[in-house]
């Protein structure tokens, strides 16, 4: 299915990527490209067929509610933009 | 002491143990190796002193006579596997400079069993790509060259670091991915043997995740038994990945060199894809008539469905990817962007760190998940995804495994497919359905065309029956006699 500029600035924006609207109707040509190409898909007869998320036959398995990890602020943060006494440094969200 | 970077990893272990030489000096040989080749770009980070501290720690432990099964094996790591204190960046600028406070399963069960690290190997970002061409810090370049040319070209991808680095002598082995075809692609294209394991045999857990129903890690090495040898290191149940596999790891370099014997081999007719070229389809008949004299039963078989695995996959693999990346936002690790607002400090983050196809099937992903779009796209994928491994399954009650071409060519030029998204997804077209059923999948060297470039043949298993893989990719190996290497045109 063709997807215009509008949808890709709709799509970019849910998936928080900033995108010129220079780039718009390049990304739109490319997005449509690939999705019409999958659009093959709609051959298959699918009916009746459970979708498939996982390729195990086991469930996945279960283990006690218990902590098993924690207790090490600095390690968390050893990679951080910015942090100040324990704590991540991000932009103000409340206004 | 270059010899010791050609030797295989069963060689140089024998050799260790037998104290002919020292882990010291392996290493050494490797890292000079490795300077000398800054040209193939197949390393993004040397860690030239942390590989002598390891191999001093496993000169010391071989002398004592208790070292491990891979005790002073020099080997690459894939810049996908978390390192402890080692920078870790999946190729992508928005990793920056992270440097991870934890070890991934995979490289801990290599360190445990006293494998060296030389350094972190080149990729496409997040493991996303064919070519290695989208990288963040450039393409690899391939050891081989087309007969009489001088033309860059690609080493495959995405694990084209691991590839080119196993194929030009700067690792014993190294460690690889493989969502879509990442392990054997690349090995196909470098005349290197590549196994993709079942899925959940080796543990997820640390590996910067792209798509985790389909991600899988495995071996690129020199050999059949070679990658053997290390994927029974790199497996083994772990319970910090929900997905891992609670069994026992079979001892794989066992299979190895049994006779096949009576083993029953399907060819799958959907594989002779339009435009194989003429080579690939004759490697495949020759691939038929070595298992046949080797004592193999060979028939036919369909698997109706295969046409429609790679668009499936990009349904799947970018859906699983648009949510995997979310957590890149710039806030806890890695690039930031300063934007006036919050939700503009994201999206300068990500339009900053993200490459062009990493973009591209984030969006893919974010649509085909979209309020409307899931169950014409996500559901129906999904689908589609159970006819893949129900084909499979009816192929599997009447072989033991099934032997296809690896990739739909030899290496291409570097900047070749760059143009056409669609077209270089085509490269996984043969081995993108074995991760959409969680198969095993092994890619071994079998000749070179008429440019006296690489082509591989894979072998597609039962779920946990790498052991047949490995027998029979021994007796291909055996057959094929694929002695070729590439000139050392690179060397400084």
């Amino acid at each position: 299915m063709a997807i215009d500029a509008a949808t890709v600035r709709k799509v970019a924006h849910l998936a928080r990527i900033r995108v010129g609207d220079d780039q718009l109707d390049r990304l739109a040509t490319e997005l449509s490209g690939i999705l019409t190409w999958i659009e093959q898909l709609s051959e298959v007869d699918t009916e009746g067929v459970a979708p498939m998320a996982s390729t195990e036959a086991v469930p996945l398995p279960m283990r006690e509610d218990v902590v098993t990890d924690g207790g090490d602020a600095a390690k968390v943060l050893a990679n951080a933009p910015k942090s100040d006494r324990g704590f991540f440094v991000v932009p103000k969200v409340v206004e | 002491m270059s010899e010791l970077t050609q030797l295989t990893l069963k060689d140089a272990l024998a050799g260790l143990k037998a104290r002919r030489f020292s882990a010291v000096e392996l290493a050494r040989a490797h890292l000079d190796a490795i300077a000398a080749a800054r040209a193939l770009n197949a390393y993004v980070l040397e860690t030239p002193d942390k590989a002598l501290a390891m191999a001093e720690a496993s000169d010391a432990r071989l002398k004592a006579g208790d070292g491990g099964p891979l005790e002073g094996a020099s080997l690459g790591i894939k810049d996908l596997f978390c390192t402890e204190g080692v920078r870790s960046t999946a190729a992508s600028r928005i990793l920056g400079d992270f440097k991870p406070t934890y070890e991934s399963t995979v490289t801990a069960n290599l360190w445990r069993d006293g494998a060296v690290m030389l350094g972190k190997l080149n990729m496409d970002e997040f493991a996303m790509g064919s070519s290695n061409e989208t990288s963040a810090f450039g393409p690899v370049v391939s050891p081989w060259r087309s007969r009489g040319s001088n033309r860059p070209l690609t080493p495959g991808g995405s694990s084209g670091g691991s590839a080119a680095a196993v194929a030009a002598d700067l690792a014993l082995a190294a460690t690889a991915t493989d969502t879509g075809g990442s392990i054997r692609q690349p090995a196909s294209l470098t005349g290197t043997v590549g196994i993709k394991p079942t899925y959940g045999r080796c543990s997820r857990w640390g590996i910067v995740a792209f798509a985790s129903s389909l991600d899988q890690a495995g071996p690129i090495a020199k050999t059949v038994e070679d990658a053997a040898i290390l994927l029974r290191s790199m497996s083994g149940h772990d319970p910090k990945d929900s997905t891992s596999l609670p069994l026992a790891v079979p001892d794989f370099p066992s299979f190895v060199g049994r006779p096949v014997k009576g083993l029953r081999i399907g060819v799958p007719k959907e594989y002779r894809a339009d435009g194989m070229p003429a080579e690939i389809e004759k490697l495949w008949e020759a691939g038929v008539a070595w298992l046949k004299d080797a004592g193999c039963e060979v028939v036919d078989v369909s698997l109706p469905h295969t046409r429609y695995a790679l668009p499936a996959y990009y349904i799947i693999a970018p859906a699983e990817a648009s949510s995997n990346l979310a957590r890149y936002d710039g806030m806890r690790y890695g690039l930031r962007a300063e934007a006036p607002t919050l939700t503009e400090t994201y999206e300068a983050t990500r339009a900053a760190g993200f490459g062009e196809e990493v973009r591209r099937r984030v969006l893919i992903g974010a649509y085909v998940l979209s309020a409307g779009y899931y169950d014409a796209y996500y559901l129906k994928a999904q689908k589609v995804r159970r006819r893949i491994a129900d084909d499979f399954s009816a192929a599997f009650e009447r072989v033991d495994a099934l032997l296809t071409p690896t990739a739909p060519s030899a290496a291409f030029g570097l900047g070749e497919n760059t143009a056409d998204p669609v077209a270089m997804y085509l490269n996984d077209i043969f081995t993108v359905t074995v991760n959409l059923a969680g198969l095993p999948g092994l890619s071994v060297p079998c000749g070179l065309d008429a440019q006296g470039l690489p082509l591989g043949l894979q072998l597609i298993g039962r779920a946990e029956d790498e052991g047949t893989l490995f027998q029979l990719g021994g007796a291909l190996e055996k057959a094929a006699d694929f002695r070729a290497r590439p000139e050392r045109w690179w060397r400084a």
